[in-house]
């Protein structure tokens, strides 16, 4: 019996990396809950867009290392997250006007903007792989680790190592800030208000005066901001590869599926909640419980209940056990 | 576009591009697109069948048509005797284990009250038979994957005529839209696309870790064809003569033959599903259909049982993409699973029905040969289309260098382009539903 060597086996391969991962997903399915709840459909776009946000950020945080400009100890891709955030917040308004709006002007019915959004996932997917090409990219910089497993082990004296890395503390600060600001915005500016709103209630919110075209406009630009920053922190804690961004569309939609589709709240519990899930269902437990087991009891096996590349499956399950049994989420969504 | 033009000239028309790739690539290319146009055209029909007739929003196709290819295993490869001989029978009663616990669970889901105690019943039979299956499960595929992992490591297949796999493909993708349509069809349209994404991702998962029935990730090659190989044309006298009274080499013609060969079986199969098809479309059956995609409503007022009739077209639709995943892996004597991906195997079938026309089968049919061959030639396009922009830049030019990586990307913005380009003048396609 060694709890503690148990709980720090636990914090160090289940509890960090799923928070991290659980608050890239959140930020990401925000973005395609807040478009849901504004455009009433859902954007098979938005792994793309992330990965656009994050091939511009990548191009700028290039461009400052090459000038020599760092942040010191932080990743320089914080620096060059603006220009992410605005090139990507262009592209979706010049989407918009282009392709979307024509669709909302004819009240098109959602299955038809998705099929639309479909089209736009091709052409951002291309785009994308034209820019920076199909190869895994690595872009963190700066220090590695803020507790490093052979510190962590020299300064307690214990077994097990705990690794925190710098690339996961920024992804909490990041992600706590962006979500501070987005509710923020929503409950206590006028222009957040009328979001909600329109959200709520499209027909009464015409007829209050509030300009659709803007509420539009600005959902767009916070989900482009949502979605780089998602992305490049995604890309921070891991790596930037184009057709990932592509299939980290069903852990998003999952998240934001389960939270119930157009609240953001319950947008980032499902994006916790499908972390969790998929980090502790294909991680081997052997460690953690061979600490806790009595003597000789330890297990034999891995203890490992799925293999790791069948993580879609553990986002897949729990978004159909939802699905069936709550179908508008664990929080009330709109679901029509 | 009200009226469109007459189906004949556009089918004419990418008849136009085949022959016409035939004589400014070659007819070994001009073949090879053809084949996979066939056997898309297929796929797109499958499509049309759950969207054009149903209204029904399946993303889900890759996931069909691989389980079609891992048909062509089953039913082509000759059996691995001794991993049967290892841990088959236990390896097979695992699964039946693992079955028969989700059949429990959902027998006693239904036959108790709900309350505490259905939870904790049902809770007892998951787990104690997840640990049942992994218990026999387990050390059987250990055994089964230690045989010979470098050319075996799998059970193998029936060894029967590998033709014999594409209806079975078809059966196997049925049963598989079976389960799925029981619980996701009652979904919503957009749920339902997210439900049938991740559903193919899930099965695509499978083949590449599950060993023991396809070899995963170190693909199942040589799988037997239906049509004769090039290298024994080639030593057959008979056909050298032929070769050199047609004045070409024997190499270049007995190719040709192979492909012409799978051509013709491809299109009998075409034919044969278009026919029926079509006589299913015109039927009292075809217009229940389409009334319940018009108006679920109305349809389900008149006593039409909606949700029967949703899985009775999305189990033929999904067959179908099914009997065209078998085909493909037999043309291509080779499964591998790490070669599925979405865009192309989902994705671009979609954009083949939309931008053919949904609801139509012809329109189905046409887009898969155009959009296919689109696809194919997208990337020659571009590269013709590089090399005439850079010989009007500069030697040495770093937008050369760019353009010479992202000519091999073109095919996607193409897609993405085409698909919005119809959907915003032609919504009802080239050959609009009637």
């Amino acid at each position: 019996m060694d709890p503690i060597n148990a709980l720090v086996a636990l914090l160090n391969f289940v509890v960090i990396p799923a928070t991290a991962y659980g608050a890239q997903l959140a930020l990401g399915a925000l973005g395609v809950t807040l478009i849901y709840g504004i455009l009433r459909f859902s954007n098979f776009a938005h792994g793309d867009t992330m990965a656009f946000g994050t091939a511009i950020t990548i191009l700028g945080t290039w461009g400052l290392q090459s000038a020599g400009v760092s942040l010191g100890p932080l990743p320089t891709a914080l620096l060059a997250l603006p220009v992410g955030i605005a090139a990507t917040a262009l592209l979706v308004l010049g989407t918009d006007r282009g392709v979307y709006r024509f669709y909302r002007r004819q009240k098109a019915s959602p299955v038809i903007l998705v099929i639309v959004s479909m089209g736009v996932m091709f052409i951002m997917n291309g785009l994308v792989r034209f820019i920076i090409g199909v190869d895994d990219i690595g872009f963190a910089d700066g220090e590695r680790f803020i507790i490093s497993a052979r510190g962590f082990r020299e300064a307690t004296g214990l077994e097990e190592p705990l690794a925190i890395r710098t690339s996961q503390v920024i992804t909490l600060v990041t992600a706590a800030i962006a979500v501070a600001a987005l509710f923020w915005f929503l409950n206590r500016t006028r222009t957040g208000k009328s979001m909600r709103a329109f959200s709520d209630n499209e027909d009464l919110a015409l007829l209050s005066g509030i300009n659709p075209e803007r509420v539009v406009a600005v959902a767009w630009i916070i989900a482009a901001a949502l979605a780089t920053t998602a992305g490049v922190l995604y890309g921070l804690d891991k790596s930037f590869k184009a057709f990932t961004y592509f299939q980290l569309l069903l852990p998003i939609f999952a998240a934001a599926i389960v939270g119930g589709l157009g609240n953001p709240l319950g947008a980032i519990a499902g994006g916790f909640l499908i972390a969790f899930a998929e980090v502790l269902v294909t991680y081997p437990l052997k460690k953690v419980l061979g600490y806790l087991a009595p003597g000789g009891w330890e297990p034999e096996g891995l203890v490992q209940l799925l293999s790791t590349d069948y993580k879609f499956a553990v986002s897949f399950a729990i978004l159909i056990v939802v699905l069936l049994f709550r179908p508008t989420g664990l929080f009330k969504g709109q679901s029509v | 576009m009200t009226r469109g033009f007459p189906p004949a000239l556009l089918f004419a028309l990418v008849a136009g591009l085949f022959v016409a790739t035939g004589f400014m690539q070659s007819w070994n290319v001009s073949l090879t697109i053809l084949n996979m146009a066939l056997i898309s055209a297929i796929m797109a029909l499958g499509v049309n069948i759950q969207w054009g007739y149903a209204g029904l929003f399946n993303i889900g196709i890759m996931g069909f048509v691989a389980l079609g290819g891992l048909a062509a295993v089953i039913v082509g490869m000759p059996p691995v005797g001794d991993a049967w001989a290892a841990g088959g029978v236990r390896l097979i009663l695992g699964l039946v284990c693992g079955a028969a616990t989700i059949a429990g669970a959902m027998l006693a889901w239904g036959a108790m009250a709900p309350g505490r105690r259905r939870t904790v019943a049902m809770l007892v039979i998951l787990l104690g038979g997840f640990a049942l299956y992994r218990f026999v499960f387990d050390p059987a595929k250990v055994a089964v994957e230690a045989v010979n992992p470098a050319n075996a490591g799998y059970l193998g297949g029936l060894n029967l005529p590998v033709i014999l796999s594409w209806p079975v493909g078809g059966v196997i993708a049925a049963g598989a839209a079976w389960l799925i349509g029981k619980t996701a069809l009652g979904l919503r349209s957009d749920y339902l696309a997210i439900a049938t994404l991740g559903i193919a991702e899930i099965i695509i998962a499978v083949l590449k870790n599950e060993d023991w029935l396809a070899r995963g990730v170190k693909n199942v090659i040589g799988i037997p064809r239906p049509v004769p190989y090039e290298v024994d044309l080639q030593a057959d006298p008979a056909f050298v003569e032929r070769a050199a009274s047609l004045g070409t080499d024997p190499a270049t013609l007995s190719s040709i033959a192979v492909k012409l060969a799978y051509a013709g079986l491809f299109t009998a199969v075409l034919l044969l599903i278009l026919l029926a098809a079509q006589l299913a479309l015109k039927s009292p059956w075809g217009r229940m259909m389409r009334a319940i995609r018009d108006n679920e409503v109305a349809a389900e007022a008149m006593g039409k049982d909606v949700t029967r009739r949703h899985l009775q077209v999305f189990v033929l639709g999904s067959a179908v993409c099914g009997v065209a995943g078998a085909m493909m892996t037999t043309l291509d004597s080779q499964l591998t699973p790490g070669a599925y991906q979405p865009l192309r195997f989902t994705f671009l079938v979609w954009v083949m029905v939309i931008v053919g026309g949904s609801g139509n089968n012809w329109g189905a049919v046409l887009g898969g040969f155009l959009i296919y061959w689109l696809w194919a030639m997208a990337e020659p396009m571009g590269l013709w289309l590089k090399s005439g922009i850079v010989s009007t830049l500069p030697e040495g030019s770093w937008l050369a260098a760019h353009l010479e990586d992202a000519a091999a990307h073109m095919r996607l913005l193409t897609m993405g382009i085409v698909l919005l380009l119809v959907l915003r003048f032609s919504p009802r396609g080239l050959i609009p539903e009637r």
